[in-house]
């Protein structure tokens, strides 16, 4: 498997030596749509156990830089990313690396909830189910249990397994979005404004749940609110037309940020 | 508007919120409105008129299709007239050739006591009964020789022109010269019908028997059989070769130049001449392929390669119609492409690909000029066996019964339409019940 260049993977140890370790490491990545070019040479690494925010105005290329984690632009019809992405060191883009394997790895939950029109139980048991990762009847249903109490949907829907998950209310789907992503174990979790089709009620619950989830995986989420931000990320970036303004502590960029187009758009100037 | 009187305060009130109207031509935007409702209900009226005189018209001419007249009368199987000189039991052909239609026509003859020497009487006669009536029981002796000698009752075939009298469709009221019934035919007619020997019956000969010349033996049997093999073969390879292409164009397909060509000549078969198949699969399946004429086998063939395109628009417009969300969803979980299709795209497609062959088969059911060509417009007597034999459709049998002359045949090409549209309405309950069977809300 191709090696990020030298530079990069001595930044890297660097990083490391001072107690952060990065799950992944993007490095001049570029996304073009077509002749449209979405992402300008963007460097942005994600630390381990740590949940990255991603913010900017609408357009910015936020949810794009996302998609380039996991390979989702890949279905996308004339889009291009150049630039190299590393999970744990591994060029993603490397041609033998298997899409498959790195989406098992890397998870991904999505704006609106889309549950499959299955039931509840088949929701989560897809994922254990299209990688093997459970031999018996009995160990998937542990891992279905395991995630939905991930998931903090249990108690809710304990009873009600069999009946469709598109029936439960959009917070439901969503955290139940959040326990078929967790079920195959990935090591990254990617959110693309998990909360932005939510009431404040259940958009609070889905929070904590991040918070939790924190402990077990990596996460990325993308928001288009300031408060999300700052209340789960402990890293955030700030993303302006296509291009990395800033990356930083939550804290610092929201208290004190380097960037003047971050005072900006966190003052709620533009945006 | 009359001036009422009101009191200061509710003047003043009245005065202080009301602003001038304006005029936003709610008048004229609700009287447009309500014109194309009107032009809407007139267009559905419209068309709900020409169903029902469609159907009324088919109804009324065809219902009568379904009753054959029979004549039931003893019939002495006469060994002086089936076997005078007693050859049968080393001669086999003596039964196979033997007169029977003199056998028939002396017992209705006796029955209605006409002298035998009367050979004009005895001639009129004859022809009350259906020349099928050889074959008929021709049959009954074959199979049981033992009836020589005695005295059996039959129900036989009216002759077409008396079962058309019989059923009123023919006008007594011409001079008789001018009619196929005699007088005196009618009267014998009226005779047995009184004494109940002649009768309407359930006509299952028309779902059974296969082309005759006489209207009252002619059947939909082998038109029936042909048209079943027809859509078998259609079904089995038109739903898995369209089915897979569109999947393959729709899922997997790069979209590029060469994909766009292949979907707008797609779209372009969908829309070329039925006849033009019937010539492709007469080059192509008969001449070059070798494929027996007039079999069910090269029809289903040709209405295979018509009914593709159908299917293949159909089901990528299912599956374009499955939310992009679900297949995200499932690669997100890192289900491979195929996976994606076949765990959540296809089953979320299959209502509307259902409903797209079956409409494809429908079509297909009711499709002739192709049939014409490929040599299935033929008079095929025996049901075939397999679909290699020659073979005829429901469209085609109808075609064919709408160029003979005789009287009857005009109820049975009628009768036929009924049948071939309760076809067509058991199939798309069919796609309805399957769509209700497979619909799932996302």
């Amino acid at each position: 498997m191709n090696i990020l260049s030298e530079a990069a993977v001595e930044k890297a140890l660097d990083k490391k030596m001072n107690d952060v370790s990065y799950k992944m490491i993007g490095q001049d990545v570029s996304v073009y749509y077509g002749d449209k070019r979405a992402l300008y040479d963007v460097n942005l690494n994600v630390r381990e156990n740590t949940v990255t925010a991603l913010i900017g105005p609408s357009g910015c290329g936020k949810s794009t830089f996302l998609r380039t984690l996991n390979r989702m632009n890949d279905t996308i019809d004339g889009c291009r990313v150049t630039g190299r992405i590393a999970l744990d060191g591994d060029d993603i883009y490397d041609p033998s690396i298997d899409v498959v394997e790195l989406r098992a790895r890397v998870g991904m939950v999505f704006q609106k909830p889309n549950p499959f029109p299955k039931s509840i139980y088949e929701n989560v048991a897809y994922g254990p189910r299209i990688h093997g990762l459970a031999r018996t009847r009995a160990e998937m249903d542990a891992i279905v249990e395991k995630s939905l109490q991930r998931a903090g949907l249990w108690n809710e829907v304990k009873d009600r397994l069999q009946e469709s998950g598109t029936g439960l209310s959009g917070g439901q789907q969503q955290r139940l979005c959040i326990a078929r992503a967790v079920a195959v174990s990935p090591e990254v979790i990617l959110m693309d404004e998990p909360c932005s089709a939510l009431d404040p009620i259940a958009t609070a619950r889905v929070e904590e749940l991040i918070h939790e989830l924190r402990a077990n995986f990596t996460i990325v989420i993308v928001t288009h609110s300031m408060q999300q931000a700052a209340r789960v990320s402990q890293r955030t970036a700030m993303f302006h037309l296509g291009q990395l303004v800033e990356e930083n502590d939550t804290d610092k960029i929201f208290t004190n940020p380097d960037d003047q187009r971050t005072q900006d758009y966190i003052m709620g100037r533009f945006g | 508007m009359s001036q009422v009187t009101t009191s200061p305060a509710t003047a003043a009130f009245k005065a202080s919120v009301r602003p001038e109207r304006r005029d936003i031509g709610l008048r004229r935007r609700y009287a447009s409105e309500r014109r194309f409702r009107l032009y809407g209900l007139a267009a559905i009226a419209f068309g709900l008129l020409f169903l029902f005189l469609l159907l009324s018209s088919v109804v009324s001419k065809g219902y009568t299709a379904f009753l054959q007249t029979k004549i039931t009368i003893p019939v002495e199987f006469s060994e002086q007239v089936i076997d005078k000189d007693g050859e049968r039991a080393t001669d086999p052909k003596v039964l196979m050739t033997a007169n029977y239609p003199v056998v028939a026509r002396n017992a209705l003859a006796k029955v209605l006591g006409v002298d035998p020497g009367d050979r004009a009487a005895m001639r009129e006669v004859g022809g009350m009964i259906s020349d099928s009536v050889r074959v008929q029981l021709r049959d009954l002796v074959v199979a049981d020789p033992s009836v020589i000698g005695r005295t059996v009752d039959v129900a036989i075939l009216a002759h077409g022109n008396v079962d058309s009298a019989y059923k009123g469709q023919i006008d007594l009221g011409v001079d008789e010269k001018n009619r196929k019934v005699s007088d005196r035919q009618v009267g014998w007619m009226n005779q047995l019908a009184e004494t109940g020997a002649l009768a309407g019956h359930f006509n299952t000969g028309l779902f059974t028997n296969g082309a005759s010349s006489r209207p009252e033996a002619a059947g939909l049997g082998v038109a029936l059989v042909g048209s079943l093999y027809m859509m078998l073969i259609v079904l089995v390879l038109s739903l898995p070769i369209g089915v897979a292409a569109s999947i393959y164009l729709e899922e997997f397909a790069p979209k590029n130049r060469f994909t766009d060509l292949i979907e707008v000549n797609i779209n372009n078969l969908a829309a070329v001449p039925s006849i033009v198949y019937g010539l492709l699969g007469l080059a192509v399946f008969v001449n070059f392929a070798g494929f027996p004429r007039s079999a069910a086998l090269v029809g289903g063939l040709v209405l295979t390669l018509m009914t593709l395109p159908t299917i293949i628009i159909a089901t990528r417009a299912a599956l374009k119609a499955v939310p992009p969300s679900i297949r995200a969803a499932a690669l997100g979980l890192g289900a491979s492409n195929m996976q994606t299709v076949f765990h959540h795209v296809l089953p979320l497609a299959m209502p509307g690909i259902l409903t797209g062959t079956i409409i494809g088969l429908a079509h297909a059911l009711g499709e002739t000029a192709p049939l014409l060509l490929i040599g299935m417009v033929a008079f095929v007597a025996d049901v075939p066996a397999t679909p290699l034999d020659p073979a005829t459709a429901l469209p085609v049998q109808i075609y064919m019964w709408a160029n003979e002359a005789e009287r009857a045949f005009v109820e049975r090409t009628s009768g036929a339409i009924i049948v071939l549209l309760i076809f067509l309405i058991l199939m798309n309950v069919g796609a309805i019940l399957l769509r209700r069977r497979f619909e799932r809300r996302w």
